[in-house]
């Protein structure tokens, strides 16, 4: 099998103009930081990015924003980001606001092959406008449709040259369902180590999902 | 004692030993101070931790924090996992407890938290997922804001969940949201009845067994 390795400029450089992209983390914890860097530097533009939150301003994905690389947000919370909120409101990026586990499982869903999921969350609030409700056992549920993505960009604690992955702690959050929803899955990992160094339990994410791993520690 | 103490310190009391809970931001974090002695509560952070605690000094961990990015700590048998799993065990039913704050509470017990159109568009975060998959939902709020009671007839903001939430905690009382409607159970130290009913925009059904609110377990 190939070595995943490849470095960060050319990692980003498969990134076109316009592409959607799945980011894990959570508030920037267990965020590909270094690969929301390259994307700022090599000024890629016109992205539409799926994250569970837009973050701080000068912070991991809401750099972004405040950069204005991105014309549509997929997210579940936008509160601490103002620049987020102004865009929005000034009309130049587009925010569809998902509730968070909703947000979970339809990533999920478009990453296992599900045509979509069905849950109370939502039923009879404004989320509910535009969806099919289905009634089961007398309960009423929406009908979410799936999310894919052109890239899923990740952070891990480690990775093997194969691509396996670990996380540590809550910085594990959105990656591992992300892994599977993306086209291209980028992962950004601390330690990068040979093949056999992550015992097969321990695995999180499996190499077979991952098609290149950059590090996470500047050189 | 200031009202979000008070707050606090009611709510802590009705966690019970052995409890999953699940804190929302802001006021409601303060309850993880007051839980009583002798009962062992796990909290569950919605980025993915279930036995969470709080910061110690010197030991963060960047890949430890809460759902607002601050550092916390892990008690000795906590779990972390993803967020599928994280959100699986809100809306599956496993999580005993959500104390959320709020915007508004209506004679029905509905909840409005988490947006004011053309405002404030924050976004609902887990917070929908939380009202309608926890097996009880405790708000903890101030009673009014700017003037204004913050307990309604009906919401006029856009609502969490039509689920009836179980318990409302406040500044000046304990309310409950039943069948018949809105039950005044418990008043502050030193309010009337009287006050809180000025106080409040919804009708309120006096408890026969109206108490005093207690703060100690």
């Amino acid at each position: 099998m190939k070595n995943k390795l490849i470095s960060l400029e050319d990692a980003v450089a498969r990134i076109p103009d316009g592409a959607s992209i799945l980011f894990g983390g959570f508030m920037a914890v267990g965020g590909p930081s270094r690969l929301v860097d390259e994307i700022i530097r090599q000024r890629k533009t016109g992205l539409t990015i799926i994250a569970n939150d837009t973050a701080r301003p000068h912070q991991g994905i809401g750099k972004l924003v405040v950069e204005k690389l991105v014309a549509k947000v997929i997210t579940s919370h936008i509160g601490l980001n103002p620049d987020t909120q102004k865009q929005m409101i000034a009309g130049d990026i587009e925010v569809e606001l998902v509730p968070q586990g909703t947000l979970a499982e339809r990533i999920r869903a478009g990453g296992v092959g599900l045509g979509g999921v069905l849950t109370p969350t939502g039923v009879g609030t404004s989320v509910e406008e535009g969806k099919r409700t289905v009634e089961i056992d007398g309960k009423t549920f929406l009908l979410e449709t799936p999310i894919k993505a052109d890239f899923a960009l990740l952070a891990a604690k480690q990775a093997d040259l194969y691509g396996n992955l670990t996380y540590a702690l809550t910085a594990r959050n959105f990656n591992p369902i992300m892994a599977l929803a993306g086209a291209t899955v980028i992962a950004e990992a601390e330690d990068i180590l040979p093949v056999g160094c992550i015992a097969p339990d321990a695995v999180m994410t499996p190499s077979v999902l991952v098609d290149h791993i950059v590090t996470a520690k500047p050189r | 004692m200031d009202e979000k103490t008070l707050i606090a310190k009611r709510v802590a009391l009705e966690l019970l030993d052995g409890d999953l809970v699940n804190l929302g931001i802001g006021l409601p974090t303060l309850v993880a101070r007051y839980v009583p002695a002798g009962r062992h509560v796990f909290f569950q952070s919605e980025n993915g931790i279930v036995g969470m605690s709080g910061p110690i000094n010197g030991a963060e961990n960047h890949d430890l924090t809460d759902a607002g990015g601050s550092p916390i700590s892990a008690l000795p048998g906590a779990a972390s996992f993803d967020s599928a799993m994280s959100f699986g065990l809100i809306r599956g039913g496993h999580l005993d407890v959500t104390v959320l704050g709020g915007l508004q509470v209506d004679q029905e017990g509905k909840l409005a938290n988490w947006m004011v159109p053309g405002k404030m568009v924050p976004g609902m975060g887990g917070a929908m997922d939380l009202v309608t998959g926890a097996r009880r939902v405790i708000v903890a709020m101030q009673h009014s804001a700017k003037g204004e009671s913050k307990i309604v007839k009906r919401c006029t903001l856009p609502l969490t969940s039509v689920r009836r939430v179980d318990l409302v905690v406040t500044d000046l009382a304990v309310l409950e949201p039943t069948d018949a409607g809105l039950v005044l159970k418990e008043t502050a130290p030193g309010v009337t009845v009287e006050q809180v009913i000025a106080n409040t925009g919804a009708e309120l059904i006096v408890s026969p067994d109206l108490r005093t609110m207690p703060l100690e377990g």
